[in-house]
């Protein structure tokens, strides 16, 4: 079993720790990880997209080839766009409905949605609302987390697990938060499978 | 025995911890900053084991590691690939008087520039220090690497530059980690008269050092990150620098027909060298960075037997990271993109944060010097203000190298510009910007400096500043007349009177200061959320 993701998103977005969450999961399975990260500059407010890969056999290379990529999870609509060129023709695409304006000439929503809509194996789900459901909106990250786990190959407690280990330290009520973001975007991501 | 996920950074970090650490020093830089950031969170800093500090900038962090070193202890400087520039005159001389205590420089390169100003390669410097360098491939050797390098530095009594590149030191992987060596004892160089580079005496030096280059070599050639790969199609040989191994392994696999070598450590391995041209038909090279070793292969005139490819040659790109497409490509392997790349995002290129303290400077600046008949110049430095060279700002002129501001626009003052802004940021108005100003004072330049005072050292994460809210005062110090050094508060609410500051110190003849004080809000928000009841 081998799995390329790309995690996208805007700098501020909590994709660190989203990437972190994955990748804690898959080790703790004793799987080979591997995963990219952007820091410095980029992170003030650009784009930041994190590349990571995991496999129960050695894996070489930090960055994933273009057109191999089993998933691209997005905490931002336009972001997901981004990085159709690396999506296997069998991966999918998971994006946040909600978008995040910092810049003059962003799209017409409608014209991403549209783009999005268009492929055929995409998840489009609204991890602001979701977040505020679970409690705080901070936790947007751990909405997606839940949303493309369908496509991550890994066991859901794991993925739990994962986020009890990443958040270990902080306070109960916040790490309760972040599970519970994480099912209502599973539950959501399947509901529109 | 413990397996983590750590990125290069940390693991390389951990690696000199466990390798009997004393001193770590470090000037914050990306792709840099997370080993030294990872020691100063350590147990062992914290039970004061370890010293390790930020420095006023990298060339100070280097003399502390050998001057520890001179004490016997195992020490380190870790710097990006720029900042070895500004440690060049240390980092050379320091292979003449050698060292005692293990003694690392850890550089950090950046191809394809994703946080810096060039992409030069460090291990060009290799040529001019003539000290040996490890290059780890992965997370797994960037542990090992302190101890092998701090081991090497012991029995030559020489520094060893650790090279990484950023795609190592920004990614995770799964790293096993060992056990601790015990730290070394106090103890002074048992010759210390080579630390003396007097002419006479760093003539025997440097000829000493250039007999040991024969038995770095040799070490090269045996090191542990270094290994031939035999297979048996020599129409082509490949010879993979660092990381770069793990992009051909990732495209040839495990089981690959031609020849293999890795190359993990410098001076270059001579013999696995020479075996490879002589067996090969041609050699395809693999680096990040620039074509250090394609380069030396190809020599001049071009050599036609074996002929080497590379990025020179066309078969990579001259510049920018590898990837695994670029390799794949080198070795005439498609790569299929099945969903094109769509049309519809924009650029989102990084920005200042909404009610960033620049910000509101900016502003003031461009009020004064954009606007009307102005033709004013504002020449600015390396820090998140640079990033008002952007849309809707777009107030800076200039940005160079740490401390550049301040000294061209004097220079640009004496040439007949008015008015003459310079932009500098809190720490590297200390980092390199202090001498400047100084010698502003000393010609009377009739300059503005505006320093942009955020506390903390805000690009790289939000470390401790070497200003440390003493501007005022070092202003004074160097001999800045105290009636023109302002200090104005950036806040939307204060646009008039500081546009009126700003205004009258232009119009003095002579140096002048404006210091703009605002905490950066990225560490306001971090310090009031720790305060908080959470």
């Amino acid at each position: 079993m081998k799995r390329n993701l790309i995690l996208a998103g805007v700098g501020g977005q909590g994709l660190l720790a989203l990437a972190a969450v994955i990748g804690e999961a898959a080790r703790s399975l004793d799987m080979h990880v591997l995963q990219a990260e952007v820091h410095g500059m980029a992170q003030r407010g650009g784009v930041v997209q994190s590349h990571l890969r995991y496999s129960d056999q050695p894996i070489h290379s930090a960055l994933v080839r273009e057109g191999t990529a089993n998933l691209v999870l997005s905490l931002e609509p336009m972001e997901a766009l981004r990085y159709m060129p690396m999506l296997a023709s069998d991966g999918a695409l998971v994006a946040n409905a909600v978008s995040f304006k910092n810049i003059p000439d962003y799209p017409e929503d409608e014209v991403i949605e549209k783009e999005i809509l268009l492929f055929p194996n995409h998840r489009l789900v609204n991890a602001v609302d979701l977040a505020k459901t679970a409690g705080a909106l901070q936790a947007a990250n751990m909405v997606m987390l839940g949303a493309g786990a369908p496509f991550l190959n890994l066991p859901l407690e794991a993925l739990r697990s994962g986020i009890r280990t990443v958040f270990a330290g902080k306070p109960e009520a916040m790490i309760e938060t972040n599970l519970r973001a994480f099912e209502l975007g599973y539950e959501a991501s399947e509901a529109e499978a | 025995m413990a397996t983590r996920l750590l990125l290069g950074n940390e693991s390389l970090a951990q690696g000199a911890i466990d390798a009997g650490l004393s001193g770590a020093y470090a000037y914050p830089g990306t792709p840099s900053t997370e080993i030294t950031a990872y020691i100063l969170r350590s147990h062992q800093a914290a039970m004061g084991d370890i010293r390790c500090a930020w420095t006023a900038n990298e060339k100070t962090a280097l003399e502390a590691a050998l001057g520890m070193s001179y004490g016997g202890k195992r020490a380190m400087a870790s710097m990006k690939h720029v900042g070895l520039n500004v440690a060049a005159d240390v980092f050379i001389n320091s292979a003449i008087s050698g060292s005692h205590g293990g003694l690392i420089i850890n550089v950090a390169d950046d191809p394809s520039m994703h946080s810096s100003q060039n992409e030069q390669d460090s291990r060009v410097y290799l040529d001019l220090a003539m000290m040996p360098c490890i290059e780890p491939a992965d997370q797994q050797e960037a542990y090992h690497a302190p101890a092998i390098a701090f081991a090497l530095s012991e029995k030559y009594r020489i520094p060893v530059m650790i090279r990484l590149t950023t795609r190592l030191c920004h990614s995770r992987a799964t790293v096993t980690t060992g056990d601790a060596r015990e730290r070394n004892d106090f103890s002074l160089p048992e010759d210390p008269k080579r630390f003396i580079l007097l002419p006479a005496l760093a003539r025997k030096s440097y000829a000493k050092l250039l007999d040991r280059q024969a038995d770095f070599i040799r070490e090269s050639e045996t090191g542990p990150f270094t290994r031939y790969f035999e297979g048996p199609d020599c129409s082509t040989g490949i010879m993979a620098c660092g990381t770069a191994y793990h992009y051909v392994r990732e495209i040839v696999g495990e089981d690959c027909p031609h020849p293999i070598l890795k190359i993990g450590q410098y001076p270059l391995p001579q013999a696995l060298i020479e075996r490879m041209m002589s067996e090969c038909d041609r050699i395809l090279v693999f680096e990040d960075g620039y074509p250090v070793l394609e380069g030396k292969l190809r020599g001049m005139p071009l050599r036609e037997n074996p002929v080497i490819h590379g990025r020179l040659s066309g078969h990579l790109p001259r510049t920018g990271e590898l990837n695994p497409r670029h390799v794949a490509s080198a070795f005439g392997i498609e790569t299929p993109v099945p969903n094109a790349a769509s049309s519809v995002p924009t650029s989102r290129p990084p920005a200042l944060c909404p009610g960033c303290p620049h910000g509101d400077t900016c502003n003031t600046l461009n009020a004064v010097l954009k606007s009307g008949d102005a033709i004013g110049k504002l020449f600015s430095d390396i820090g998140c203000y640079t990033l008002s060279a952007m849309p809707p700002y777009e107030s800076v002129d200039t940005c160079v190298e740490m401390g550049a501001s301040i000294t061209m626009a004097k220079g640009a003052s004496q040439a007949g510009l008015h008015p003459s802004v310079a932009l500098i940021g809190d720490s590297t108005f200390t980092h390199s910007g202090m001498p400047g100003l100084l010698d502003c004072v000393n010609e009377d330049a009739n300059v503005t400096i505006v320093i942009v005072d955020n506390l903390t050292i805000a690009m790289t994460g939000g470390q401790k500043s070497s200003a440390n809210n003493r501007l005022a005062d070092i202003c004074v110090g160097l001999g800045v007349d105290p009636d023109h050094i302002r200090i104005i508060t950036p806040l939307p609410n204060k646009h008039d009177e500081n546009v009126a500051v700003l205004q009258q110190e232009i119009a003095h003849t002579g140096p002048s200061v404006v210091i703009a004080v605002r905490e950066c809000i990225q560490t306001a928000r971090r310090s009031r959320s720790k305060g908080g009841s959470s």
